[in-house]
């Protein structure tokens, strides 16, 4: 069925981006399906599982349980922006160095969950990283070594 | 999800007057992290959503020596590391902080943690058309009611599925709500409706009418209060019960006590028997067992929800324990 559409400019990753857009679609779907940047993943589909995580000015939302015509001029950040191979950012590095990471698929709203706690938060107490985790499930059960991972990364940071 | 249009207005009164809707179906959205769920399961299908997210009017929290007034587009996250709040008035700060996930707390509104709709999982289901929906039946009321009402309920079992809702009644606050003609204040108490006055609504909002801000009165000297949630899951669940309670000391005298509960019945329960085994007591005379009793007083358990009539009991005497022990 053909919805109602607009021509908005959302940013992402600090570019600024026209696009049109159905008044139906999540951010989420605005991202994986038209912008290509998949790192978010759909999950529960339902703001319960937290793997569809992006920042918005710098907080951690479900970005499946907002529409993207209510974005507006907030900027939204997402995994894709947060390092690549040749380039890793520390919290990236410390998930890989402490293992933090199973399957993958809810790594990206991890890492990201992790960013925002570490931005406001540079040395979190164990109960500071759970509370600041607390949106984010990972099926495999690797919650041990994710918790290990962030404290590696605040680590990191403070080492510069 | 069938088309829809969301609508960005500029003001309040413009806001009002598109919810308005005449004929079509219509929905006010906030954060949106309530009413989407809706929507994808089809149990809410809008043609039109009216935006509130940018309107400045309904922004910010303004501490005055009177009190606090809170506009209804603050965040949870806001009001839960909000310093006055956390200082003065803590069962609020404690409540929002209850709610959810950071990634909710940051998107989800004080206005829509008031309005929310239930979480009776009947209701949710396009697979039951029940009472609340127009039905003639209340699937819960012989089915699955693990997690329903044991007080208030009649045609309707639901539990009011909000946290702030329960503070905000024992701190005494009112609630503006807004249209295109009017404007009207009221307890916040007074803002839940039972289904015995409304059973496809929880509130008394009217068509067109928004929420536009909630007020709390500061207050008086030797005060504090206090919220406790039980859950079944710690990092993120809805309440099976919970309890605000706020208490004035008069010397070591209990001059005023506001205690509520939720989780327990289709509307935030104002716990009054409990308030009036505890006005008059000196400290060291309250019996904490008493309260607790008092708390439950008349309810009565469905078949699977049993469980919360202790549960409460004990939740309203520990935090009246919890809070006393504050000022030793
Ligand atoms: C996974 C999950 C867990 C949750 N856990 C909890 C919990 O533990 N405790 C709890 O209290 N809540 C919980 N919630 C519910 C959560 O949605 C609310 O707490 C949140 O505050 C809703 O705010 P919103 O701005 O997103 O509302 P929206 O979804 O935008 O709106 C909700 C409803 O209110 C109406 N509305 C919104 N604003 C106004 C207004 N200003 N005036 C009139 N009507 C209005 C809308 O039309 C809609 O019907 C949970 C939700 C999810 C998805
Ligand atoms: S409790 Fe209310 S919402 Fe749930 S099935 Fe019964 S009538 Fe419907």
């Amino acid at each position: 069925m053909v919805g109602v559409r607009s021509h908005v400019t959302l940013n992402v990753n600090q570019a600024p981006l026209d696009i049109e857009i159905d008044h139906r679609w999540t951010l989420l779907h605005v991202l994986r399906d038209e912008l290509g940047l998949t790192g978010a993943k759909r999950g529960c589909d339902r703001g319960e599982c937290g793997a569809c995580t992006v920042l918005l000015d710098g907080k951690p939302i479900c970005s499946c349980q907002m529409l993207a015509m209510q974005v507006g001029d907030r900027q939204v950040t997402t995994i894709e922006s947060l390092g690549d191979s040749s380039n890793l950012n520390p919290i990236q590095q410390a998930f890989l160095d402490k293992d933090g990471g199973q399957c993958g698929f809810c790594t990206p709203g991890f890492l990201l969950s992790t960013k925002a706690l570490l931005d406001s938060n540079a040395n979190p107490s164990e109960w500071d990283i759970r509370n600041g985790l607390a949106g984010n499930l990972c099926r495999c059960n690797a919650y041990g070594r994710i918790i290990e991972s962030v404290k590696e990364a605040a680590r990191l940071i403070a080492e510069g | 999800m069938k088309p829809l249009e969301v609508i960005n207005p500029s003001t309040v009164q413009e806001a009002s007057q598109l919810a308005q809707s005449n004929g079509t179906p219509t929905n006010l959205i906030a954060g949106g992290t309530d009413l989407l769920d809706e929507i994808k399961e089809g149990v809410v299908r809008p043609d039109k959503l009216v935006n509130l997210v940018s309107l400045t009017e309904m922004q910010g929290i303004n501490v005055k020596p009177s009190g606090l007034d809170i506009g209804a587009g603050t965040t949870l996250a806001e009001l839960a590391s909000h310093s006055d709040i956390i200082r003065d008035y803590a069962a609020l700060a404690q409540a929002a902080e209850s709610v959810a996930t950071p990634q909710i707390r940051n998107v989800g509104t004080l206005g829509g943690n008031l309005c929310q709709r239930p979480r009776c999982w009947y209701y949710r289901s396009i697979s039951f058309l029940c009472r609340k929906k127009g039905g003639t039946t209340c699937f819960a009321a012989l089915g699955e009611n693990k997690y329903h009402a044991i007080l208030g309920g009649s045609d309707c079992v639901i539990v009011h599925p909000s946290d702030l809702a329960v503070a905000l009644i024992s701190l005494d606050a009112s609630i503006t709500l807004s249209s295109a003609a009017s404007t009207r204040t009221m307890p916040v108490e007074k803002f839940f409706a039972g289904p015995d006055v409304n059973i496809m609504a929880e509130n008394v909002l009217t068509p067109g009418e928004i929420v536009t801000s909630v007020s709390i009165p500061a207050l008086p000297a030797n005060s504090k209060s206090i919220y406790l949630k039980a859950k079944e899951r710690q990092g993120m669940d809805f309440a099976t019960s919970s309890v605000a309670v706020a208490l004035t000391l008069a010397g070591d005298v209990v001059s005023s006590a506001r205690v509520t509960i939720g989780g327990v019945a289709p509307i935030p329960w104002r716990a009054t028997a409990a308030e009036s085994v505890l006005v008059g007591k000196a400290v060291g005379n309250v019996d904490l067992k008493e309260v607790g009793e008092a708390a439950v007083h008349r309810a009565k358990a469905l078949e699977h929800n049993g469980y919360k009539i202790r549960l409460t009991s004990g939740l309203a005497s520990r935090a009246v324990e919890t809070l006393l022990s504050q000022w030793r």
